[in-house]
C-alpha cells in the first residue's frame, strides 16, 4: 500500500497551531502592557529589580540555538546525518541552559521573597504584584514551552540517529524546527517587555 | 516527498549572517535600554523586537523561499490581527 505524504499540508498545519501559540501569548502580550499603562510607576520599580545581565545571556543562548536548529536542517538537506544530529544536539544542550538560568534566576527571586502569594510581595502596592504575577505567569508559560521543545527536539535527535529523519524526509524536524524558532520569537518579545522597558 | 527537496533554503552562510545580526540588534535594544528615552524608548524596543522577528520568521523559519498563497500571507494575517486586538483594547482603555 503507497503511504500517502503530503509535506506542504503538513507544514502549514504546523503554521495554523503557531498562529494560536500567537494569539496566546498576545493576549498576555496585551494584558500585561495595558496594566504597565494602568501602573506605570510601579512597573517601573518593579522591572528595574529584574536581572538584565541573565535575561540577554539568555536571549543570546535563545538566538544561538535558533541558529544551529536552522543548521541542522541544511545539514540534513545535503545528506548529512552526523553533522544534523551535531547541531540538533547542541540546540537541546542550549535549551537546557536556557532553563538552567531560568532556574538561577527564578530561584534568586524566590529567595528574596519574591513569588505569588508571598507575605513580602502581598506587602507591595498593587502594580508591583501584577507585574511579578505576570512575569511568572508568561516567563513561566514561555519556560514550559522551552521544555516541551527540549523533549520534542530529543526525539527528533533519536529519529535522525534511526534514519527516520532522512534527506528524502525530514518535515517532522522541519516542523519542530519552526516550533523552536516560534518559541525564540516569544522571547524575542518577553526580553524587552519585562527587562529592557523600566 | 520530492516537494520538501524542491523547496530552496538558504545556505549556511545566510544563517551565519542572521544570527549575527538577531545578536547585534540584541545589544542596540540593550544599550538603548540603558539611556533614558521615556515613551520613546518602548517603541524603539519594540520596533528591533519586530526587526528580529521578521529575520527569524523569513530565514530560520524560509518564509522567504516558501511559495503559495497561505505562505505569504501567515505573518499579515498574525499582525493585523494583533494590532487590531491592541488597539481596541487601548481605545477602551484610553476613552473610558
Amino acid at each position: 500500500m503507497e503511504e500517502h505524504k503530503d509535506d506542504v499540508g503538513s507544514k502549514i498545519g504546523m503554521w495554523i497551531f503557531l498562529l494560536s501559540e500567537v494569539i496566546l501569548f498576545g493576549g498576555l502580550f496585551i494584558l500585561c502592557t495595558a496594566y504597565r499603562y494602568k501602573f506605570r510607576g510601579d512597573f517601573h520599580l518593579a522591572a528595574m529589580e529584574l536581572n538584565r545581565i541573565l535575561g540577554t545571556l539568555n536571549t543570546v543562548i535563545l538566538l544561538t540555538s535558533s541558529l544551529t536548529m536552522a543548521l541542522s536542517i541544511a545539514s540534513i538537506r545535503k545528506d548529512s546525518r552526523a553533522s544534523s544530529f551535531g547541531y540538533l544536539a547542541a540546540t537541546v544542550f542550549l535549551g537546557l541552559l536556557f532553563l538552567g538560568n531560568k532556574y538561577i534566576e527564578w530561584s534568586a527571586k524566590v529567595g528574596h521573597g519574591i513569588y505569588p502569594n508571598s507575605p513580602d510581595l502581598l506587602g507591595r502596592s498593587s502594580g508591583e504584584v501584577l507585574f511579578f504575577g505576570l512575569y511568572y505567569a508568561m516567563t513561566g508559560l514561555h519556560g514550559l514551552h522551552v521544555l516541551v521543545g527540549v523533549g520534542l527536539l530529543s526525539v527528533m535527535c533519536f529519529f535522525v540517529v534511526k534514519g527516520r529523519i532522512k534527506k528524502t524526509d525530514f518535515i517532522l524536524l522541519e516542523n519542530s524546527g519552526l516550533y523552536w524558532h516560534l518559541v525564540d520569537i516569544i522571547w524575542i518579545f518577553l526580553f524587552p517587555l519585562f527587562y529592557l522597558m523600566t | 516527498m520530492e516537494q520538501s527537496n524542491r523547496i530552496q533554503s538558504a545556505t549556511r552562510r545566510t544563517y551565519v549572517i542572521v544570527w549575527v545580526g538577531l545578536l547585534m540588534l540584541t545589544g542596540v535594544t540593550v544599550s538603548v535600554a540603558g539611556m533614558d528615552l521615556g515613551q520613546l524608548g518602548v517603541l524603539v524596543a519594540l520596533t528591533i523586537a519586530g526587526v528580529k522577528s521578521c529575520l527569524v520568521f523569513l530565514y530560520f523559519m524560509h518564509l522567504r523561499y516558501e511559495r503559495g498563497f497561505f505562505f505569504k500571507l501567515i505573518i499579515p494575517v498574525t499582525v493585523l490581527l494583533l494590532v487590531l486586538f491592541i488597539g481596541m483594547v487601548f481605545t477602551d482603555i484610553a476613552f473610558r
